[in-house]
């Protein structure tokens, strides 16, 4: 009977699935110490679309987007079962380096965290680590991250002044260049505006309709509407569950699980 | 019925200013008894000192003659025992506080290890002494030398790096940190290229100001065997030795008045290395302060 059960949510989850996956998330578990933080998740996240992560604090948003490229193995306590498919390489593979893995699936944060260094050096960090000094094309991947970030032109006249004497919205686009530099696939987003105020805001969601074109996204956020402006599809976290995943535009507009509905319209969270 | 009586805190509002008063007036007291003394050394060493300080007295061996008494050994014996001394002190104790900040698990053997350290920062500088005539001068047969000073001068002040070079270490904010790892960056490459640099102001500080108490120690050199009274510069670290602070020490233990006023000129030159050490550290603390 739950054989059964099971094999029809299975065909439904295939049926729905009209996208190529660049990453598939199998029963991933997770917990620090004794608390469960994550259970049981399991869905895909499509390639060159924008996925959106929202839920109430403490859901497990946020530490979900950071098992995607394992940072959130920095805290000592975690402990995590089930597995994360990047590519159709397990992640938690221990002959798959994190290191690798980063190269691949970039984050930004939920603050603005540049390098006490100058703007151009921040930007050439990523490729430096990665071994290219030839300094012409440094100079090229820092104009077109720069570029890509849709910052250059605020910036070109004082690349080699100190990041720290840019605005909070211009830092967090610094940082999005940064990521740009390293020519990921994926970009993970952890609440990237919250610390912006709302001009610097609207421009990173400009930019996120950008990037979509070239990169896969995942981004959480604590506010709706940006989910509602800026995915494609969106996934519904509630305490360490995903109650729901859909289309954006079908989880606004027609949630079919009551939770969702009662967070979207604002009756708790 | 209000619960707060206005009138008694009218009542008491007098009292309450006169001790806001008072307080102030104890802590100017307090500062101002410092800067007395403070004061007072200054003049004494300068109206004592000055006379006798010229080119020559830096320039000249000691002698047993004070007018013809100089610094020259000591001041060379100083400048060669920190040569030893901070390349050895840094490089063990930045070391020691990268790999207690960056690597080791927190657990009990660690923090066994913390307040170890901590602890031997407070030892006096004569142990350490009798642990350089022991280890360095009798073990190791490297006799009262240049090496064996630095090195035991070394082990004196390396616990005041590794405390300061932690601290600086763990201020460096973790943002950044995460911002290196989240690139594919090693653990490697994000201490090299980011924690190390931001960390560095702070290293700097506290290594220059714990270099310049080394320059003022005596005591742990004398249990070594530094001589008292040397005419010649040392030519190598295997050399025989003496440093300022001894020197001066031996200046004042004689009785012949002239002494003493040499004495003094020693200590202004040794003061005047100690301010330069100090202000140095004070301005590369703020020439990288608030970086974060």
């Amino acid at each position: 009977m739950d054989i059964t059960i099971n094999k029809q949510m299975v065909q439904k989850n295939e049926k729905e699935q009209d996208f190529t996956p660049v990453f598939k998330i199998n029963n991933l578990n997770l917990w620090y110490g004794q608390d469960h933080a994550l259970k049981d998740i399991k869905f895909d996240i499509p390639e060159k679309q924008v996925t959106a992560i929202i839920g109430p604090s403490g859901c497990g948003k946020s530490t979900f987007i950071k098992t995607l490229n394992r940072m959130v193995e920095m805290v000592p306590i975690v402990r995590m079962s089930g597995e994360i498919v990047y590519r159709e390489k397990n992640i938690f593979n221990p002959k798959y380096g994190v290191e690798e893995l980063r190269t691949q699936v970039g984050m930004v944060f939920q603050k603005p965290n540049p390098f006490p260094k100058s703007i151009y050096e921040n930007v050439a960090y990523g490729p430096r680590i990665h071994g290219i000094k030839n300094k012409k094309v440094l100079d090229e991947v820092v104009e077109k991250s720069l570029r890509g970030a849709a910052i250059w032109d605020e910036v070109k006249d004082r690349l080699h002044e100190n990041a720290y004497g840019l605005s909070g919205g211009q830092q967090q686009r610094l940082c999005i260049a940064r990521c740009l530099a390293i020519e990921p696939d994926v970009i993970l987003m952890d609440e990237p505006t919250s610390a912006l105020d709302p001009i610097s805001t609207l421009k990173v969601e400009e930019l996120v309709q950008e990037l979509k074109k070239d990169y896969s996204i995942v981004i959480v956020t604590h506010n709706m509407q940006q989910a509602a402006r800026i995915s494609d599809r969106t996934a519904f976290f509630l305490n360490g569950e995903v109650v729901e995943y859909t289309d954006t535009s079908t989880l606004f507009s027609n949630p079919s699980d009551k939770r969702t509905e009662d967070y979207i319209t604002g009756r708790f969270g | 019925m209000p619960l707060i009586n206005k009138e008694s805190v009218k009542k008491r509002m007098g009292t309450r200013l006169a001790a806001n008063g008072v307080a102030k007036f104890l802590f100017i007291l307090a500062t101002c008894f410092s800067l007395l003394v403070l004061g007072v050394l200054i003049y004494r060493i300068l109206s004592e000192g000055l006379p006798y300080l010229s080119l020559d007295f830096i320039t000249n061996f000691a002698s047993r003659m004070p007018e013809r008494a100089g610094i020259w050994a000591a001041l060379l014996g100083t400048i060669w025992v920190m040569a030893v001394t901070a390349p050895v002190s840094f490089i063990l104790g930045v070391g020691t506080a990268i790999y207690l900040e960056e690597y080791a698990k927190k657990n009990a053997f660690t923090k066994f290890v913390q307040i170890n350290i901590s602890n031997l920062a407070g030892v006096p500088s004569i142990v350490f002494g009798l642990l350089g005539l022991t280890i360095f001068v009798r073990l190791l047969g490297l006799g009262s030398s240049v090496l064996a000073g630095g090195l035991t001068m070394s082990l004196l002040i390396l616990p005041v790096i590794v405390v300061a070079s932690q601290e600086a270490i763990r201020t460096v904010p973790r943002e950044i940190r995460e911002a290196s790892f989240g690139m594919g960056a090693t653990k490697w490459q994000t201490i090299r290229r980011i924690v190390f640099p931001a960390a560095l102001p702070g290293i700097l500080t506290g290594t220059i100001l714990a270099l310049s108490r080394a320059v003022g120690e005596t005591a742990p050199l004398l249990v070594l065997g530094a001589l008292a009274y040397v005419a010649f510069v040392p030519e190598n670290i295997f050399s025989q030795f003496t440093v300022l602070p001894i020197q001066l020490y031996n200046w004042t233990s004689r009785p012949q008045e002239e002494f003493h006023m040499i004495a003094a000129s020693g200590i202004i030159i040794l003061l005047i290395i100690l301010l330069i050490m100090n202000s140095i550290a004070v301005l590369i603390r703020n020439k990288f302060h608030k970086r974060f």
